[in-house]
């Protein structure tokens, strides 16, 4: 019992990633139509930014807010120069997953050309203890304190994003651009420049995340988040693509799925991502527009 | 009318973009309702940029050294599994990063059965692709619940899901998922020619086998049922086009396709590899790149883009000297710019370009955007 619950704490911990990263890949698909990727790569990068900025003697927390803000100016201009030109329904979408494909190839080996080869370490932004709740007899159940900055941080950036979305009037030009474009535009709403606001948030998201994944491990390089993608994908494939808070409450089903996977199915030792991905083929074949997916009618 | 030309005339009576199908068709009443005359200038430089591409093809083994003669095979099998994407993802519009897999699983069953089995290797190649057409049916029909993105999805994890299941259960040299069939299996079978001069031949001959299948099959019934539930899933299905049937089918050959080309690969690169967690996912977006690259939905373009994609993944490893780690950057980059600079792909560009000299040239050419003329029904 105790094993089971660390496992799902565990498990709450790693789908808090999958959930911050599936949050932007789905705020990028909600807004340009675009599947990003790169959008691994993306936070990946803006890691090793912010090491590069804590090698320099600034503490863990400053350093990931400025690599937030820094991948907030390249998501924007990302979008700008190389996702813009291939915006608008009369383009084929699948030169866009080319760009982002493209793109996911070249930060991957940017990255290892700028910032070296070898693994680097994060520091953790908080201390590497541990809180022991519901002491009993045999030992209670062990929560590290980066198992609980990650949750938290989760909640916070959740809160954050809803008070933008639904509170502000960004957030509202925000979501009326996503839901009809053109509709925006009609109403005096710049497109344009939400799009990119759009890029540049889910950017910063990434950025958060990729911090978060990198200083909860011994080390990280430039595969840092390519299986926690495929993870994010799941999520946010699981939460139907356009739902901000499915994206996170799948994340963090997928986690604990996988965790528990990995405990306690000795049959799928090696293989675990066999999962998540059961889990999109069940849901989609069942709903297939995930479990919390608008449904579409299809005109002809 | 004939089923034949279900699709075309249908097209504008529901208002879909109307099918444009491609290339020299045959000089009948019924084909010239889809295929406009192509103008004599424009048949004429085809038949010339043919023959010379033939001949430099049957002469390049014998011109470069064993180093070139692979690069231009794997240029070959890359252009066989590209193919087989075009087919699913051109012509039939189902969206799949997951052919790596395919091939990886072509790759294997050519290994396996090499090493573990002692078999010679040029049958396997037929096993392989049985093997994964079967699996490309077993996997195209969730497909038909899943579609669009979410396919790409699903068809993705396919891809990541491949190499883990290699380490899994494949145990080569060492312990780890690699198998090496011995140089012996893949000796020249013909007196005169080189070992990599036959694994050239071999290939060439496979590819030039498998599109000119390709190339009748989306000219005939089942390639434009194909189209129709690519273009409007819906109107094909209320026209009798029987859309499960065609999208699973489509699916099976698309995955044989990949198959085909990962058997090859084994002769060509003389391994199977399952130690690179993300190889078949590389793997997959190449063939989506070279498709994209030589124009998706036409049929010599993804044989144009592996060409290039392999040119240029060559050339752009030794363009930095001491910078080999920025070839995958600038490699990424000139996709990037390519999609830029030629959105509907090279073939796409040409076509396009000689649409235009055939305007110009011909008064009674047609652009071929414009594939129903209206005195067609006489």
């Amino acid at each position: 019992m105790q094993l089971f619950v660390e496992q799902v704490i565990n498990g709450i911990a790693n789908g808090a990633i999958y959930g911050a990263l599936a949050l932007a890949l789905v705020l990028i698909f909600r807004s340009t139509g675009v599947l990003n990727f790169a959008q691994g790569e993306m936070a990946m990068f803006s890691t090793f930014i912010t090491w590069k900025l804590t090698t320099g003697g600034l503490p863990v927390w400053g350093a990931i807010l400025i690599s937030m803000g820094i991948a907030f100016i390249a998501g924007a201009a990302i979008e700008r120069t190389l996702i813009r030109p291939f915006e608008g329904s009369n383009r084929s979408p699948l030169n866009v997953v080319i760009v982002s494909l493209g793109m996911f190839l070249a930060i991957n080996s940017l990255a290892q050309l700028v910032f070296g080869t070898d693994p680097q370490r994060l520091p953790s932004p908080v201390p590497n203890r541990r809180l022991t709740i519901l002491e009993s007899s045999n030992g209670g159940i062990n929560i590290t304190y980066p198992t609980l900055m990650l949750i938290a941080v989760l909640i916070v950036e959740c809160i954050a994003l809803w008070w933008l979305l639904q509170r502000t009037k960004l957030g509202l030009k925000l979501r009326a651009v996503a839901a009809d474009a053109d509709s925006a535009r009609l109403h005096g709403i710049k497109a344009g420049s939400m799009l990119m606001f759009g890029w540049a948030l889910s950017a910063a998201i990434g950025a958060l995340a990729g911090a978060m994944v990198a200083s909860s491990r011994v080390g990280f390089d430039a595969s840092l988040m390519q299986t926690i993608i495929v993870y994010a994908f799941a999520a946010a494939a699981l939460g139907g693509f356009d739902s901000l808070w499915g994206a996170v409450l799948c994340g963090i089903f997928v986690g604990v799925a996988n965790s528990l996977t990995v405990q306690y199915v000795n049959a799928l030792d090696g293989i675990e991502l066999v999962m998540p991905l059961a889990l999109i083929l069940i849901v989609l074949v069942v709903m297939p527009n995930g479990l919390f997916g608008k449904r579409t009618v299809e005109r002809v | 009318m004939t089923t034949d030309q279900t699709g075309a005339d249908l097209a504008p009576a529901l208002g879909v973009e109307p099918l444009v199908v491609e290339d020299e068709a045959p000089r009948t009443a019924a084909a010239q309702t889809l295929f406009p005359p192509i103008p004599a200038v424009v048949t004429r430089t085809r038949i010339v940029i043919g023959v010379v591409l033939a001949a430099a093809a049957l002469y390049a083994p014998w011109y470069y050294g064993p180093d070139i003669n692979r690069v231009l095979s794997q240029a070959i099998y890359l252009a066989i599994a590209a193919m087989g994407l075009n087919l699913l993802t051109g012509f039939n519009g189902q969206v799949s990063i997951g052919h790596g897999a395919f091939f990886g699983i072509g790759a294997f069953t050519s290994a396996i059965l090499i090493v573990d089995h002692g078999w010679t290797y040029e049958p396997t190649i037929l096993v392989s692709a049985i093997f994964t057409g079967l699996f490309g049916l077993l996997v195209g029909l969730p497909a038909l619940r899943v579609r669009g993105l979410y396919l790409a999805l699903v068809t993705l994890g396919l891809a990541v899901l491949f190499p883990n299941v290699v380490q899994r259960f494949v145990k080569g040299v060492g312990g780890v998922a690699l198998l090496r069939p011995p140089r012996s299996a893949f000796s020249s079978l013909i007196g005169g020619l080189a070992d990599d001069q036959w694994a050239y031949y071999l290939s060439l001959v496979i590819m030039v086998v498998l599109y000119i299948l390709a190339w009748n099959l989306v000219r005939g019934r089942v390639g434009r049922a194909m189209i129709a539930v690519r273009d409007q899933e819906l109107a094909a299905a209320t026209v009798g086009v029987p859309v499960a049937r065609t999208k699973v089918v489509t699916f099976a050959i698309s995955a044989a396709y990949a198959g085909v080309a990962g058997s090859l690969s084994v002769m060509i690169d003389r391994l199977a590899d399952g130690t690179n967690p993300i190889i078949y996912f590389q793997r997959s977006i190449e063939f989506l790149v070279a498709m994209v690259i030589g124009g998706a939905a036409t049929i010599m373009g993804p044989a144009v883009g592996a060409l290039i994609l392999v040119l240029l993944r060559r050339n752009t490893q030794n363009l930095i000297e001491g910078k080999e780690i920025l070839a995958p950057a600038i490699y990424g980059a000139s996709l990037i710019a390519i999609v830029f600079v030629l959105p509907e792909g090279v073939v796409g560009g040409v076509r396009r370009l000689l649409a235009a000299l055939g305007r110009r040239s011909s008064a009674k050419g047609r652009p071929p955007t414009h594939p129903i003329p209206d005195d067609s029904h006489d």
